[in-house]
């Protein structure tokens, strides 16, 4: 009875014990894993910065944004036209802004609208950047690709590691701010959010390009790890799918569901997809529609259900006798 | 050079006129089910390449396979609208959560088709050659192809715009789209007309890449750039107009092939982007939209 009423009370406590755990574990990979695990979970961890920013916006204020990979690709020719020239944690923070700087001007053209200009947007928005890359590189410069100075892989997974711990506290900042309310309040009911006096255009095009920031720093970040780039690696349609899907996966309305959803297909994504790729693309569109359907909250929609259920079952068990008395009187 | 210009011009004319028929589905599909359809390219491929191995494979006249691929697409828009799209809308808690939630399934789908579509058939080009042959006599370069699949699609756009102007079934359309509660009441039944749209937007679709087949080529690789080019189309006629989106189709039709062809043809989806943003600034409700 005292460790049922312990839990309860120190719960919070608890989960955070449980998370200092979990992170102790994942960072001390490197040291008994291999260097592939490392690789492996360095690229897992990206996709954990991804989904958490992408599902930050889009999840809350239901503008869905289906351009994550352009503002990923910037990242990564940041770092691979600036390699040379700067220093690495000035290059991270470049890449940063240069994705705010794209989001700022998509949001400022689309985002004063409401309704479906924003979407259809971003739609072509990974093409669009493909095709400018593409033409300042080949046809302009004549470089077909470039190559990136692989950096050390323990020192990568840590720099991504500590992004996505930086993502994650960040967006769980804002999202109990003002400024999460707002978004909140826009996925609700966007009208009504205006005449409560939320300043929705501000809103909106200030936390679209916050949540991109952290996408161009994953490029960035991730770009030693694929060595070889040009506009087609960097700017992949594959980059925008795949964060969408751990999102809307895992559930967007609680901020660790984006992170479970991340794990497991980043999990699957990196061990199995590459030898089945047609197949594995063709299975993960049919979960992600099956998911949208039928558990429109993700994983973590489930579990305040799951809860119930049990919470139900375990007071019954308690006093199922009383119950019983008090059902005869 | 003026004959250059003036065969430019034309051709980008002829081009439109499909974009215009392409765009037609998509925005019959928002307009009256209020799902914003990016899987729209996939079908169009889907007609290409189905017309091609058809035609190939049986041996028939390519406009011939209309009659086996319209009802199989029209079918499978029907039963998207009629199974997942339905479904979607009655779980959503209000209409904006849905169209959001639409969007995402449909870029699943988008998916789903593409690599399918790229399992089975490959990253080929599939040339058509049928009517390959320049009209004479006009001094310009112009294919009977691209006339025959420009006329077909005007014929198509106007029959659909006075089958929704004109028709019975076209006005239980349209008060499904004002106010869908109310049209149920005065007996329309609702579901069967958002399904009957988004076949009907489908079979636009994949007409629309039949007829890509016949004047140019099939490849699985198209989709997505049609979705874009309907997407950007779509918008600049209006939102949900259908007589503006061809309208805006041949509008880009004619841009794109002038700017690819003096100046750089490697940025056509750029060319698009510069239109979508002027549009978006200076006048969001599009070419013919109501504000």
């Amino acid at each position: 009875m005292d460790i049922v009423r312990s839990f309860t009370t120190h719960r919070r406590l608890l989960w955070a014990g449980l998370l200092v755990l979990v992170l102790i574990l994942i960072a001390t990979v490197p040291l008994y894993g291999g260097k592939y695990q490392t690789f492996l979970l360095a690229f897992i961890l990206m996709y954990v910065i991804m989904a958490v920013a992408w599902a930050m916006f889009s999840g809350a204020t239901g503008y869905m944004s289906l351009a994550p990979a352009a503002f990923f690709g910037v990242g990564i020719y940041v770092m691979a036209l600036l390699q040379y020239e700067l220093p690495f944690p000035l290059i991270i923070v470049i890449g940063g802004l240069a994705s705010f700087g794209l989001a700022l001007l998509v949001g400022l053209v689309t985002l004063r609208l409401r309704g479906m200009y924003f979407a259809i947007f971003t739609f072509g928005l990974v093409m669009l950047m493909q095709q400018i890359f593409n033409y300042l590189e080949s046809v302009r410069a004549h470089i077909h690709g470039r190559s990136i100075i692989p950096l050390d892989v323990t020192m990568l997974f840590y720099i991504m590691l500590g992004l996505v711990v930086i993502t994650v506290l960040a967006v769980y900042f804002i999202r109990r701010s003002r400024y999460g309310l707002a978004m909140l309040s826009i996925g609700g009911n966007e009208e009504a959010a205006e005449h409560m006096g939320v300043n929705t255009t501000m809103v909106k095009v200030l936390t679209f390009a916050i949540s991109t920031v952290f996408m161009g720093v994953a490029g960035v970040v991730a770009a030693p790890l694929m060595i070889y780039v040009n506009p087609s690696i960097a700017f992949n349609v594959t980059y925008s799918f795949l964060p969408i899907l751990m999102a809307v996966f895992g559930g967007m309305g609680q901020l660790y569901g984006p992170i479970v959803g991340a794990f497991v297909f980043g999990y699957l994504d990196a061990t199995i997809r590459v030898r089945f790729f047609n197949y594995f693309m063709i299975t993960f569109g049919i979960i992600l529609v099956v998911v949208i359907l039928f558990l429109p909250n993700g994983i973590a929609g489930l579990v305040p259900l799951v809860r119930d259920k049990l919470g139900r079952r375990i007071l019954r068990l308690r006093n199922g006798g009383e119950g019983e008395q008090h059902a005869n009187t | 050079m003026s004959g250059d210009i003036v065969t430019t011009i034309v051709s980008g004319l002829l081009q439109g006129g499909i974009y215009g028929l392409l765009a037609m589905g998509l925005s019959l599909q928002y307009g009256i089910c209020r799902v914003l359809n990016i899987t729209h390219g996939e079908f169009a491929m889907l007609g290409a390449v189905l017309t091609y191995s058809l035609s190939k494979g049986l041996g028939i006249n390519p406009l011939v396979t209309v009659v086996i691929i319209g009802p199989l697409l029209f079918g499978l828009g029907f039963l998207l609208q009629a199974t997942l799209f339905r479904g979607l809308k009655a779980r959503a808690p209000a209409p904006a959560a849905f169209e959001g939630n639409a969007l995402l399934a449909a870029f699943g789908l988008m998916y789903i088709i593409d690599y399918i579509a790229y399992l089975r058939w490959g990253t080929s080009l599939m040339p058509s050659q049928w009517l390959n042959t320049k009209v004479p006599g006009l001094g310009i370069d112009v294919y009977v192809n691209q006339i025959v699949a420009f006329a077909i699609a005007v014929v198509l756009g106007i029959a659909v715009y006075l089958f929704l102007t004109r028709s019975k079934l076209g006005r239980a359309i349209r008060a499904t789209a004002e106010d869908p509660a109310t049209a149920g009441l005065m007996g329309v039944n609702t579901n069967t007309i958002l399904a009957f749209c988004f076949g009907l937007g489908a079979l636009l679709a994949g007409i629309a890449g039949i007829l890509t087949s016949i004047r140019t080529f099939a490849n699985t690789s198209v989709g997505f750039n049609s979705t874009v080019i309907a997407l950007v189309v779509v918008t600049l006629g209006g939102l949900g107009s259908v007589p503006g989106s061809f309208v805006a189709g041949i509008l880009v039709g004619i841009v794109s092939m002038v700017v690819t062809r003096f100046w750089e043809p490697v940025l056509n989806v750029a060319v698009y982007y510069a239109m979508l943003m002027v549009l978006l600034l200076a006048r969001p409700a599009g070419i013919l939209g109501k504000k």
